[in-house]
């Protein structure tokens, strides 16, 4: 039977945690995700959980650390934000190059210079190209349940690759949500028991991980992991189809919302989907053919899914919490690439939203979409790429 | 029982470091690593930071480690390896290991004293149960003989070259093993490959002693020394002999010298061999020989020191 409760974001994903009972953990803090592991710690000094904490000196020695206790073979997390994502970068893609199952919570926070320790989508993003896969939450629940997926999901025996959980910093991570937590026995069921692969551990059949690989293998070893990044879709799908039997809980690679004779529609990820949703169902009230796409699995990205599913939209916002500075937001790229795959041009515009935690309220959600529909009407986009909610 | 340390009982032991490495030859860091995977009757599983040991031993699908090895980036060697002694705790606790198994972290002194000295620091503080291993060559061999922080004092490198008007390094080196000692762990040694019984002895030990351990090795590079290929052992000799690279160790805090020279040596026998050194013998640069051997005087007589205060504590 699920519990339901009334909880913060941070505390639905470190029960996720405490339900999956990693072997190790490393943690350092770092605003807003330090909740995470304070929590977890508490789980730990009670005995809630088997894994051993490795209390590290930074960020980059915490995934240094998980590179090690995931190739000595068990289940491994962290979790971090922000500063110490991008501290953590270099090893990052050595976590999946060595192909190791590790799963991390990122509290999404904005990059420095300014400091700053509120909500956007600039750490994930700037990890896009690491090897990880990632997956977004639009709210506590979501971040719960794609923890609990994301064991699933890296541990895959055809996958072996970690994973990102991302959740938006003090939006979702702080704010006190009604969820459902799935009774302890059956996300234990549910994630299996971890199975290990080459472990170091197994003196008796020492293997070499970490070799040098020059010019005449290397890119061999590349597309292998391009390769197995094609063969995520399908378990996260499998996974997904095996959590709603347990849950009730239907998840995909993207959510589709109100799409299927939509004239225009929006792609926006994690909490500000919420508030989108809303202005859509406004639009759709006055007739006007509104619909959204909030993606989940951003890498692999599910480009030919997406084109499908926009198949009818003549004008669409790509919304981004995260810039590219002299280019488009990362997302408007993955979506104008998608765009290609059925040949079709709707007109595509990009708005940057709530940098630093700046609030997406939803009479912006109003504006793009009217924008959306004169876009729509005339076939003429008045600007491609613009900030919003911003001071002039 | 552990083998006897004998040359002739350790040469009846497998190789777990294999030929086919391709250090280069008159190298001392697979000596380094062959003595002490000899002194271990344990199995062990090691980190090795980026570097000279680790590119030349791990190459596509050739590996010349008969052990678990992983290298995982420069920096972090020893975060890499608490991370691997830490999951071997945890499976252990749970009843999913029984085997004693020992862990070693292999840096050079770029990624020891300088790179990857917060993680070092920071395992060390933790507790894990692993013992580091610098084999410290004073530069940044692998990328062309760069000076680091254990480059000694006047050493002419590819960034501090001997020039007309500067000549060679500016400063002395950094004195990784003090500051290790400074940690508190239980031990922390140096050790020097022609020493053979001495550096076993010392790997046997720290492999015995429980939590956090620490030792720094001699280990001549003859392309950035620009020594003969056949000089490694000698110039070892003569780091011990001229007290440049003394050989003791700090158990609990205590300090012991392992070998005191019957006759202190001038400092000029370990440098000469050396081209890194040649223009330290130019003349007008006598001054410079002169700041070397005061700078080696007075760390040798603090380090004496040291160790009698430690006698005439007990007494």
């Amino acid at each position: 039977m699920a519990k339901v409760v009334a909880v913060t974001g941070n505390e639905a994903v470190a029960n996720a945690l405490r339900q999956a009972n990693p072997d190790v953990c490393a943690a350092y803090p770092i605003t807003p995700q330090t909740d995470i592991m304070q929590r977890f710690s508490g789980f730990v000094a009670d005995g809630l959980v088997n894994t051993e904490l490795i209390l590290v000196e930074s960020e980059h020695s915490a995934m240094s650390a998980c590179v090690g206790a995931s190739a000595g073979g068990g289940r491994v997390i962290t979790a971090t934000s922000s500063q110490g994502l991008a501290l953590m970068w270099e090893i990052l893609f050595i976590a999946a190059g060595d192909r190791l199952p590790i799963v991390m919570p990122l509290v999404n926070r904005a990059l420095s210079a300014p400091l700053n320790i509120h909500g956007d989508h600039s750490d994930g993003m700037g990890a896009r190209d690491s090897g990880w896969i990632q997956l977004w939450s639009e709210n506590a629940q979501e971040a719960y349940d794609n923890t609990l997926q994301a064991f699933r999901i890296a541990e895959h025996m055809d996958i072996r690759l970690p994973v990102m959980v991302c959740l938006d910093g003090f939006i979702i991570s702080h704010s006190i949500e009604r969820i459902e937590y799935l009774e302890d026995d059956a996300v234990k069921n549910f994630i299996g028991e971890f199975k290990q692969l080459n472990p170091l551990l197994d003196v008796e059949h020492p293997v070499s991980y970490g070799p040098l690989i020059l010019p005449d293998l290397y890119m061999e070893y590349k597309r292998a992991q391009h390769e197995v990044m094609t063969k995520v879709s399908k378990v996260v799908l499998d996974v997904a189809a095996d959590f709603e039997k347990i849950s009730g809980r239907r998840y995909g690679l993207f959510e589709p919302y109100r799409l299927d004779d939509a004239d225009i529609a929006l792609v926006i990820l994690n909490s500000a989907a919420g508030t989108a949703k809303d202005a859509v169902d406004q639009f759709r009230d006055r007739g006007i053919r509104a619909g959204l796409v909030k993606p989940r699995l951003f890498r692999p990205f599910p480009y030919q899914e997406i084109a499908d599913a926009l198949k009818s939209a003549k004008a669409i916002c790509v919304m981004d919490r995260a810039d590219s500075f002299g280019g488009f937001g990362p997302m408007y790229m993955e979506i104008a690439s998608a765009m290609m795959m059925n040949g079709k041009k709707p007109i595509l515009i990009n708005k940057i939203y709530g940098l630093g935690g700046r609030d997406f309220l939803p009479e912006h959600a109003e504006l793009v979409l009217s924008e959306l529909a004169d876009v729509a009407k005339s076939g003429k986009a008045r600007t491609f790429k613009e900030y919003i909610g911003v001071r002039e | 029982m552990a083998t006897t340390l004998s040359l002739k009982e350790l040469s009846k032991k497998e190789d777990l470091f294999t030929h086919g490495h391709r250090m280069c030859s008159g190298c001392g860091a697979p000596i380094v690593v062959k003595q002490l995977l000899l002194a271990s009757d344990y199995p062990i599983i090691a980190s090795n930071a980026t570097g000279c040991l680790e590119v030349s031993s791990c190459i596509s699908e050739y590996t010349a480690w008969k052990i678990p090895w992983i290298h995982n980036a420069f920096e972090n060697a020893a975060a890499t390896i608490s991370g691997v002694e830490t999951m071997c705790r945890s499976l252990k606790k749970q009843g999913k290991i029984d085997k004693e198994i020992k862990f070693v972290a292999f840096g050079g002194d770029g990624g020891t004293y300088d790179i990857g000295f917060q993680s070092l620091s920071g395992a060390m503080e933790r507790g894990h149960e692993m013992l580091y291993i610098c084999y410290d060559n004073g530069a940044y061999m692998n990328t062309g003989i760069q000076r680091s922080s254990a480059t000694p004092l006047g050493a002419d490198t590819t960034t501090s070259p001997a020039g007309s008007v500067i000549k060679g390094k500016t400063q002395p080196r950094k004195n990784m093993t003090r500051i290790m000692a400074a940690h508190g762990i239980p031990y922390v040694a140096q050790a020097s490959p022609a020493h053979w019984r001495d550096a076993v002895t010392k790997f046997r030990k720290a492999l015995e002693i429980k939590g956090p351990k620490f030792i720094n090795v001699l280990a001549p590079c003859n392309r950035g020394w620009r020594s003969s290929t056949d000089d490694a052992i000698l110039l070892c000799r003569a780091a011990v002999d001229t007290c440049y690279w003394p050989l003791y160790e700090v158990e609990d805090g205590v300090t012991r010298i392992n070998s005191i020279p019957k006759e202190k040596k001038p400092v000029e026998e370990f440098l000469k061999p050396q081209g890194r050194f040649k223009h330290l013998f130019a003349p007008g640069n006598e001054w410079l020989l002169k700041l070397f051997q005061e700078e080696v005087d007075r760390e040798w007589e603090r380090l004496k020191k040291e160790a009698q205060e430690a006698v005439s504590d007990k007494s």
